[in-house]
């Protein structure tokens, strides 16, 4: 028995590689739900109708998917080009503290026009920075990045409570480590009334295809892909091998600061070290699951976002751990690895 | 031949793909004879000898030492049973020293200790029989390229190795390294081993070689004791029909294009002079290693240098750049297809624009339709077969992802051509293509620098040549007065330190 | 108490070598895992595992050796996924590595969960004791400074040695380190790389997981979410600060233990006037910093990170 490249991709395999990934994710799942003793098509219809069934639920999985649209689109970016950014749980939280500190500070007074924009400026800003740090060690010391921006997110998340209970901690808050507010001019208006759903939503989807178009059509989209397939090609053909990483870099950090921004600013309006459920992390599970497609992403964000929401009812329902959404979205990144996989090989005999 | 074989192919068929590499191949070897195989790229030599050593299943056939056959796919087995392989690319550990390199393998593995002590002594004494001198405690990677294959040769024989299989040993080694390899399988095959070395170079099997069998397309073509055939003969047995390299014309070299003067790059090249005409081409020869990647690097605009001179058309270039080069009108041929110049997993039509996309994007988009054009007029022009401007570029053959990059590089006829290896790898009909544009270009008035480790390529197409050792360039001799001997000797840095090449050869 | 001071109580060079002990197995899991060629980012997920594994065993009536072995028998099994994909299949070491430890560590929770549905304060189990070892334990300062650990510490140093002297002493490390360096050459030899990488990447993990059972047997006597607290990633950093050698490993766990030890009795000392987040963040930018001055100096195996396919350059 040996692996053989395919000579071509069937495109066909390449659509149906994310939907195998998930079914063999679930089914693995399911076996889980069983072990715990509930009846496991129950508990998948409970997921469902968990995450669509009501008002609350439906916009709780889009309110839940905006964040996961921007950390995905973070991963896809740097890992088309071969950054391994897994720090956006950190440019994330660095993102959110930013929009804190400027918001009820240097931009207090601003009309929301103003004030809504250069926030969110500031929130992608301050994850661009976050993802810099590493991209510069390696570019300078040669050193694995990965390893540097994992051990970064601790070090922002220990900076973010530090600032929460220090200089920017709400004196109103009875005590709470939790940031002095954003403020109502800074809050992003409400999609639909009385529900936590927000335009970073649609701020997402529309960053997605502008991502997609950049990929597809730009100089930039052509060279950061040229660097992440061949390196050495890509620098014999010209191609600045440190200015198109930093470009990257700078778009990944700045996407994944971008969704801290959105989700202090959209759902919270204040920053504590819980304000995301390890966003970052699943940011990388989305992108895989997209196979780093920029309009995948806006798939795979809602179906996670589905997995957590739905898994959360389900879970008190059925008196199952809801760590059971956590469990399959995972397992979905190793299946989709593989589902990839036979897209790209086929086993001989 | 009338001992019994030590070895015995028998039918060797396998199949990649669709592609037959092996087809029903038989070769016997005897005892104390070196049987040179010879076969152009993709003859199927490499898979047979893979075969025979245990790293692929055969799909039919059988391995047989000593009338006892040999389990399929067992690397372990064929170690035993006495086969040695000394591969092409040393199948070494650079961090590794060199006892350790050899005794990785030759002990149980849940041995509770190595035997260091006997493993060194061992060593040594084999070194001492065979006349291969090595320091078992040098790292690998610190050898040179000579040494390191000594390493492969004497692994081989540890393992008690009757048979021993040598995979293009010379590709790497200087004349006369490979003149001293020669002379010590001389030694080894007197003293009862049995060798196959495999090759493409009609000189070396005949002078190494009692006997020669000839692969091509997967199947033996031909069996010949060197002595009763010849090098045409050969020649045309390899490749299957009469393919004739184009012929140099007398050049008319024009005005000075580039020059360097007492130039430095670091230390990997020291105080090189040379020149490039426009009409002519200048031949740099010297085994790989020397430093003709990086002369290659810095006229394509990817290193710069740190002392002396670069004239490029009469100006002085201080800095240089990929893009610089490119629109001063230098095309560049990478010396390494697959790791330079091309991206496989890209377009053919992006990988024909990658390097001069500023010329096919406005606003910082990128102008599709342009580029696809320019591809297609690539493909038609330069007969680049296999492929469409839109498929993926990995899927093209080694010569027609050359005719692409040529192509690239041509098609806005540049003033100077830098081809570095480029006919590495390719087969005698893709040579012949890739020299004709060669000699076109230069006919057309472009300058041509080539930077070849080919002896025949840098003889047949070069006007002058100068040799390149240790980073350091020899004076130029015309290509009238070069011979395979004076250029070997330069090949090895026998050439006056300030003056010109002796001319009493 | 002075801030040098410090430095002359037992206490600190006990806490030392209890601080270090989850870093040692830890990082030589990880370095035979790279030893041979392979990158294993699902350390943290695996010490995860191996804390609740552990801790469930013995919660369960297990007694705490079953714990550790446990803990041991499943890190080796996350090992052998590990390997499936990244070696059978050749997939990104580093994505499949982040994979497994999303994995393990949210199916240690739901376990975990599952098994306690809820509780304020997590249940609770009788850990590993400091062992006595006759006059050693009673010296003076010494017998309280180093001799007053529980077993498994003295099991990580052992096993620091074992693992140096298998590494460079034997035939199996030496086919161990020839696969790391250069597959294709250990084939040549008649090695199997790919069992070798599977055996590196399952005993690894065996000891990752080890490391993290550590944590709930013998540092605390429960089991909580994010206990692990990127130590994982602290370990790979430490492998390459000890340039992918078992010896200097355990000497970089140590000092690297010294300092945190050492940043935990300073904020006794100083208190309230540096804020408690900072010296908690010493471990992290003391391991990135590990990383920077090892960066051009350490000799890393060329084949890290390279799959291994048959018959393919």
């Amino acid at each position: 028995m040996r692996i053989e490249r395919r000579a071509h991709r069937p495109l066909a395999l390449v659509l149906l590689a994310p939907l195998i990934a998930i079914v063999a994710a679930l089914a693995i799942s399911g076996v889980l739900i069983a072990i715990a003793g509930a009846p496991v098509l129950e508990a998948f219809r409970l997921i469902v109708t968990g995450a669509f069934g009501t008002r609350l639920g439906f916009t709780e999985t889009l309110t839940r998917a905006t964040p996961l649209m921007l950390t995905g689109l973070a991963a896809a970016v740097a890992f088309r080009a071969r950054v391994w950014n897994i720090g956006a749980e950190g440019q994330f939280y660095l993102g959110a503290i930013a929009v804190a500190a400027v918001c009820a500070t240097v931009f207090s007074g601003w009309p929301p026009y103003l004030l809504i924009p250069a926030a969110l400026m500031v929130g992608a800003i301050a994850g661009m920075i976050m993802l810099l740090v590493p991209l510069g060690m390696r570019l300078r010391f040669g050193i694995d990045e990965v390893v540097t921006s994992l051990l970064l997110n601790f070090v922002v998340v220990l900076f973010v409570s530090m600032m929460i209970e220090g200089p920017l901690k709400d004196p109103l808050a009875f005590g709470w480590p939790q940031s002095i507010p954003v403020g109502p001019d800074a809050m992003l208006p409400k999609l639909i009334d009385r529900t936590r759903l927000h335009i970073g939503l649609l701020i997402a989807v529309a960053i997605a295809v502008l991502v997609y178009f950049l990929q597809a059509r730009s100089v930039f989209g052509m060279q950061s892909r040229a660097v992440g397939l061949n390196p050495t090609a890509a620098v014999f053909a010209g191609v600045p091998l440190a200015k198109t990483l930093i470009k990257v870099a700078c778009l990944s950090g700045g996407l994944a600061g971008l969704a801290g921004a959105i989700e202090v600013m959209g759902v919270k309006g204040y920053v504590t070290t819980d304000l995301s459920p390890g966003y970052g992390y699943s940011g990388i599970i989305v992108a895989m699951l997209a196979n780093l497609h920029p309009l995948g992403v806006i798939v795979a964000a809602l179906f996670t976002a589905t997995m957590f929401v739905g898994a959360d009812s389900m879970g008190r329902a059925l008196g199952i751990p809801s760590y059971i959404a956590d469990v399959t979205v995972a397992l979905s990144l190793l299946t989709m690895l593989v589902s990839i996989f036979f897209t790209q090989y086929r086993i001989r005999r | 031949m009338t001992a019994v074989p030590v070895l015995r192919l028998t039918g060797i068929t396998k199949t990649f793909g669709t592609t037959i590499a092996n087809d029903a191949i038989s070769i016997d070897l005897a005892p104390g004879e070196v049987l040179a195989l010879l076969g152009e790229n993709g003859a199927g030599k490499t898979t047979l000898m893979s075969i025979l050593f245990g790293h692929y299943t055969p799909d039919a056939g059988t391995v047989e030492v000593d009338g006892v056959q040999l389990p399929p796919g067992k690397p372990r087995a064929a170690i035993r049973a006495g086969v040695g392989m000394v591969h092409q690319h040393f199948s070494l550990a650079d961090n590794l020293t060199v006892l350790e390199n050899v005794m990785t393998g030759t002990e149980s593995l849940w041995q509770l200790k190595s035997s260091t002590g006997a493993a060194r002594a061992k060593l040594l004494s084999i070194a001492e029989r065979f006349g291969l001198k090595v320091d078992p405690d040098a790292r690998v990677g610190d050898l040179s390229v000579g040494e390191q294959q000594r390493v492969e040769i004497l692994k081989a024989l540890y393992n008690d190795a009757r048979i021993l299989i040598l995979d293009e040993p010379t590709a790497v080694l200087t004349n006369i390294e490979a003149e001293t390899l020669f002379a010590t399988l001389r030694v080894m095959a007197q003293s009862g081993l049995s060798l196959i070395f495999i090759s493409h170079k009609l000189n070396e099997v005949m002078a190494a070689a009692d006997r020669v069998v000839v692969l091509r397309g997967g199947k033996v073509v031909a069996e010949r004791l060197t002595g009763a055939t010849s090098k045409a003969e050969l020649a045309e047995l390899m490749v299957g029909r009469r393919v004739a390299r184009p012929v140099r014309e007398a050049a008319v070299p024009g005005p000075v294009l580039l020059q360097a003067s007492n130039l430095d790059v670091g230390r990997r090249l020291s105080s090189i002079n040379f020149e490039v005409r426009a009409g002519e081409t200048l031949g740099i020869i010297g085994v790989s290693g020397n430093g003709q990647t990086t002369l290659g690097h810095l006229v394509s605009g990817l290193v710069q240098h740190s002392a002396g001179e670069l004239q490029l058309f009469g100006e002085a270039m201080d800095r240089t750049s990929v893009r610089a080069m490119i629109e001063a009108g230098i095309g560049r041929v990478p010396e390494d297809r697959n790791a330079e110049g091309v991206i496989g997993d890209m377009a053919i039509w992006e990988n024909a624009v990658l390097e001069r996309l500023w010329q096919f994007s406005r606003n910082g988009l990128v102008d599709r339709g342009a580029a696809r054009a320019f591809a297609g007029e690539i493909i038609d022009g330069f007969d680049v077969r296999g492929g469409a401007p839109d498929s993926r570029t990995r899927l093209l053959s080694g010569g027609n992802m050359q005719k692409l990059i040529l192509g690239r590089n041509l098609q806005n006829r540049p003033r100077i051509l830098v081809a570095a290896q480029p006919t590495r790898g390719l087969d005698e009909g893709a040579i012949a293509a890739v020299h004709t544009r060669i000699l076109d270009a230069r006919r057309a008035g472009t300058g041509v620098l080539l930077i070849s480790e080919d002896l025949d390529e840098v003889i047949s197409l070069a006007d002058r040549i100068q040799a390149i050792v240790k980073g350091r360039l020899s004076p130029p001799v015309p290509a009238e007065q070069a011979d395979a001997r004076l250029l070997g000797l330069m090949m090895a840095g026998d050439w006056p330190q300030d003056g010109k090449i002796a001319h009493a050869h | 108490m002075e801030l040098l001071e410090i430095f002359a109580s037992a206490g600190i060079w006990g806490a030392v070598l209890r601080i270090a002990t989850p870093l040692i197995f830890g990082t030589l899991g990880a370095l035979i895992c790279e030893r041979a060629g392979v990158l294993n980012l699902g350390i943290e997920g695996i010490m995860t595992f191996g804390a609740m594994i552990g801790w469930l065993t013995v919660y369960n009536g297990g007694d705490l050796w079953m714990g550790l072995v446990a803990a041991a028998a499943f890190g080796a099994l996350f090992g052998l996924l590990h390997a499936s994909m990244t070696v059978t299949l050749g997939l990104s070491q580093h994505v499949t590595g982040l994979g497994i430890t999303l994995f393990a560590s949210s199916l240690s929770y739901f376990i975990f969960r599952l098994v306690v549905p809820l509780a304020s304060s997590p249940p609770t189990i009788e850990p590993f004791q400091p062992l006595v070892i006759p006059y050693l334990s009673d010296l003076p300062f010494l017998g309280d400074a180093l001799f007053n650990q529980t077993a498994p510490t003295y099991l990580a140093i052992a096993i620091a040695a074992i693992a140096a002297y298998v590494l460079f002493r034997t035939p199996l490390g030496l086919a161990v380190r020839m696969t790391g360096e250069n597959p294709h050459g250990a084939e040549a030899q008649g090695v199997n790389p790919i069992a070798v990488r599977f055996g590196a990447v399952m005993v690894g993990s065996a000891l990752m997981g080890v490391g993290g059972a550590f944590l709930t047997l013998s540092a605390f006597n429960s089991f909580f979410p994010t206990m692990v607290q990127g130590r994982g990633w602290v370990c790979i950093a430490l492998v390459v600060f000890a340039s992918w050698r078992p010896g200097r490993a355990l000497l970089g766990a140590l000092l690297f233990a010294l300092f945190d030890a050492y940043q935990l009795r300073l904020q006794a000392v100083l208190g309230k006037a540096v804020p408690y987040q900072l010296f908690l963040m010493v471990p992290y930018l003391l391991s990135i910093f590990a990383l920077i001055v090892m960066a051009r100096r350490a000799r890393v195996p060329k084949a890290l990170m390279q799959p291994y396919r048959r018959g393919e350059r």
